[in-house]
């Protein structure tokens, strides 16, 4: 067994080193619509502008500030840049009932799908919440932010305005 | 771009050198990399690695007054690396994890290392299949979830094989079977199940276009595990199934869920043969600027381990939603949070959340939210079988009345954004909390308590900001009243800097009114943080998702690492 996983490691090892140069995209992954459909996280786009996706719960009060404090001046951001914010929410059965009615209530503007088998959030390889990852507009990962401090946001946009005029960091 | 592919190197490369010793290996791996990193096909076929990493370490230092025991390591430590390969259809990956020894408060089963998860995945088209460990839910999890919370130390993965199929548009189907993991082993029990999902409006073409839309559900779980009992004839087969509805219209959603399960003597029921059964009702309303959330639910003797001898979190095979609010603030959330308890309950929950639109007469230039919620945990009402209980069925329990209260909760929070520079949020919860039953302790009874908390966040410009709590928490019984202080400076984006104090001031034991200061610092930076913590920490309960681990007393400095890449 041991032997196994030595093997795979240095297979892994090998890949990571061709794959060095390679952009990292959105997993293929099921998540759930507010409606109750299935979305496909590889149908993610927004016509080759940048996207940005941003893990939350409704139980964690950093996440809410960060996205209360975005949608205040979203209509700004896509206005300039034409950005999409797409809201990732972890909660699971215990609180997924509750947002939509939060989303609602608080009048986001953003798509807002759930992950509440958490498949995103591991295939992302996300941590702890909140964690935004910005793509450019082929859907790339150019760059990740975990945790969140007011004025956080600001640091946000500059990148989407940079993707937004050069289509690179 | 290029100064980030190098730090993402370096990160690289030093944690497979941590991984794999060998000098060797990553000299090839840079060879490998040198030549062939202009080869455009060779970058696109490889597929790319990704994954993530997180250690927390604690320094221990005794404490007798606050109850901090010593720790013989002087230093624990929890830590896990995720890697994933993707590939196309393809991915698989693994976590190593390592706690040497683990860290107060988190099941001591933990203590030692290895690679208790590793997957392979191929999806092709309408089918997934998984061979290895997997997290998978059917339904709200009544009768069937496997998941993790690494802060919980909560992970019950399934090792086998599951297979997701979508034969046309509209049918959903899932199969699951395999052993649950416990700690660095499997358990004994082996699980399996299937689950249907049907949406009703992608069956029929004249339904598509319809308004209301309608899904139907259902699955059927069971567990095998041999008698080894000398006394009793235990099932070794346990079935259980449930059925599920969801209708939605507009910013309506109503969602019903019905699970039953057969006789299941166990150490969590005390080896009685009663079936179990639950129900979970659930519906909301919402449309711009205001939502409302309904919910009830009723389990009766529906605990459901893989081992029936297993206790605390071991190998549970279903999850129960606790039907109460999860708070944030840490008196509310640390002291008195429900605990769902699946042997009984009867939960109601109501949340309704309205924001007074901005530039209104009431609401000013930013408009106020306001977020009222209710809920209320009780035992059923049973009646125990006294006399001659030959078939060993327990109890008997009325449907619909309630037992003693185990828990109820009513807060209401007021947020006000006031200036471009000023914001504050008021919260008021009244808790009424049953100690002995969720605590698992005696002598307690229902605690009753207020809590206020106020938070003030002010910004000195766009990158540097103040944010504070003040809180407190009165209750004659128990501890009796505390107070906590917190400061927390960011500049953003990288650094925070804060302070905290709790204290009991209002211990009815002298002794006990005493002061938990901690002060914290933290780094980000892109994917990664480092936080620092030195200070006490108070006995208390650390709960996601409605299930709670002890937390004892503990003081000295804490390191906390974590990245993704």
């Amino acid at each position: 067994m041991k032997k196994l996983f030595t093997v795979l490691l240095i297979t892994l090892i090998s890949f990571c080193s061709f794959s060095q140069g390679n952009e990292k995209t959105i997993p293929s992954v099921e998540v759930k619509t507010l409606d109750g459909g299935t979305f496909n996280t590889e149908n993610i786009s927004n016509e080759g502008k940048p996207i940005v996706i941003s893990f939350w719960a409704t139980w964690c009060s950093p996440c809410k500030r960060e996205l209360n404090n975005i949608a205040d001046i979203y209509e700004d951001w896509v206005e300039e840049t034409g950005v999409k914010l797409i809201a990732i929410s972890i909660d699971d059965s215990r609180n997924m009932a509750k947002v939509a009615p939060y989303v609602n209530g608080q009048g986001w503007e953003y798509d807002v799908y759930i992950d509440p088998n958490q498949d995103l959030k591991r295939a992302m390889n996300v941590n702890n919440v909140p964690h935004t990852f910005l793509l450019d507009g082929n859907g790339n990962i150019v760059w990740q932010h975990n945790s969140y401090a007011e004025g956080d946001e600001e640091e946000l946009f500059e990148k989407i305005q940079k993707l937004a005029k050069d289509g690179t960091l | 771009m290029n100064k980030q592919k190098t730090f993402y190197g370096t990160l690289k490369k030093s944690l497979f050198l941590l991984l794999i010793p060998i000098a060797s290996n990553h000299i090839i791996a840079q060879d490998d990399e040198s030549n062939n990193s202009n080869t455009e096909q060779n970058k696109i076929d490889a597929g790319n690695i990704s994954g993530n990493f997180q250690v927390l370490t604690q320094f221990y230092q005794p404490d007798s007054l606050i109850g901090a025991k010593d720790v013989p390591e002087d230093v624990l430590m929890n830590g896990f690396l995720n890697l994933n390969y993707n590939r196309g259809n393809f991915s698989a990956g693994i976590r190593y994890e390592a706690y040497q020894n683990p860290l107060l408060g988190y099941p001591t089963g933990f203590k030692g290392q290895g690679i208790p998860y590793k997957y392979a995945k191929y999806s092709h088209e309408d089918i997934e299949v998984t061979a290895g460990n997997y997290y998978e839910q059917l339904g709200s999890g009544m009768i069937f979830r496997t998941y993790e919370d690494r802060n919980l130390g909560y992970d019950n993965a399934m090792e086998g094989f599951r297979v997701k199929y979508q034969p046309f548009a509209g049918v959903q189907l899932k199969g699951v079977i395999g052993k649950q993991r416990s700690y660095f082993t499997l358990g004994q029990g082996i699980v399996r199940g299937i689950d249907g999902e049907i949406t009703i409006n992608d069956l029929f073409k004249n339904l598509k276009e319809k308004k209301t839309k309608v899904l139907l559900g259902g699955s059927f779980v069971s567990k095998f595990q041999p008698d080894e009992d000398a006394n009793l004839v235990l099932p070794e087969n346990v079935g259980a199934y449930g059925g599920r509805l969801n209708i939605i219209r507009g910013g309506f959603n109503f969602m019903g869920e019905y699970v039953y399960k057969i006789n299941d003597p166990s150490g969590d029921n005390g080896f009685i043969y009663k079936n179990g059964e639950g129900v979970l009702v659930q519906t909301t309303y919402s449309t711009k600027g205001f939502g409302l959330s309904l919910s009830a639910k009723r389990i009766d003797n529906m605990s459901f381990r893989s081992d029936r001898n297993a206790a605390l979190t071991n190998l549970m095979i279903n999850y129960h939603p606790a039907l109460t609010r999860q708070h944030s603030y840490n008196l509310l959330a640390t002291l008195y949070p429900y605990a769902t308890q699946p042997n009984g309950e009867v939960a109601f929950q109501g949340e309704l959340i309205y924001k007074i639109p901005k530039k209104s007469k009431l609401g000013g230039k930013y408009g106020w939210t306001i977020l009222v919620n209710y809920s209320s945990a009780n035992n059923i009402d049973t009646t125990g079988i006294s006399g001659i209980d030959s078939t060993r069925q327990g109890y008997t329990s009325e449907y619909f009345s309630l037992g003693k209260v185990y828990f109820k909760d009513f807060n209401i929070e007021l947020a006000k954004k006031f200036s471009k520079s000023f914001k504050a949020k008021l919260t008021y919860a009244n808790i009424a909390y049953n100690k002995d039953v969720i605590q698992g302790k005696s002598g307690y009874g229902v605690i009753y308590a207020d809590v206020v908390v106020a938070e003030m966040t002010y910004k000195f410009n766009s990158k540097n900001s103040l944010r504070t709590e003040l809180q407190s928490l009165t209750t004659e019984q128990d501890q009796g009243d505390w107070a906590t202080v917190l400061l927390e400076y960011s500049r953003s984006p990288h650094w925070f800097f804060a302070i905290m104090d709790q204290y009991n001031y209002g211990n009815h034991d002298p002794k006990k009114v005493l002061h938990y200061p901690t002060i914290s610092m933290g780094y980000n930076n892109k994917a990664t943080s480092f936080i620092i913590t030195y200070g006490k920490q108070r006995e208390g309960l650390f709960c996601v998702g409605g299930v709670c681990r002890a937390v004892p007393a503990s003081n000295g400095v804490s390191l906390l690492i974590t990245t993704s890449f």
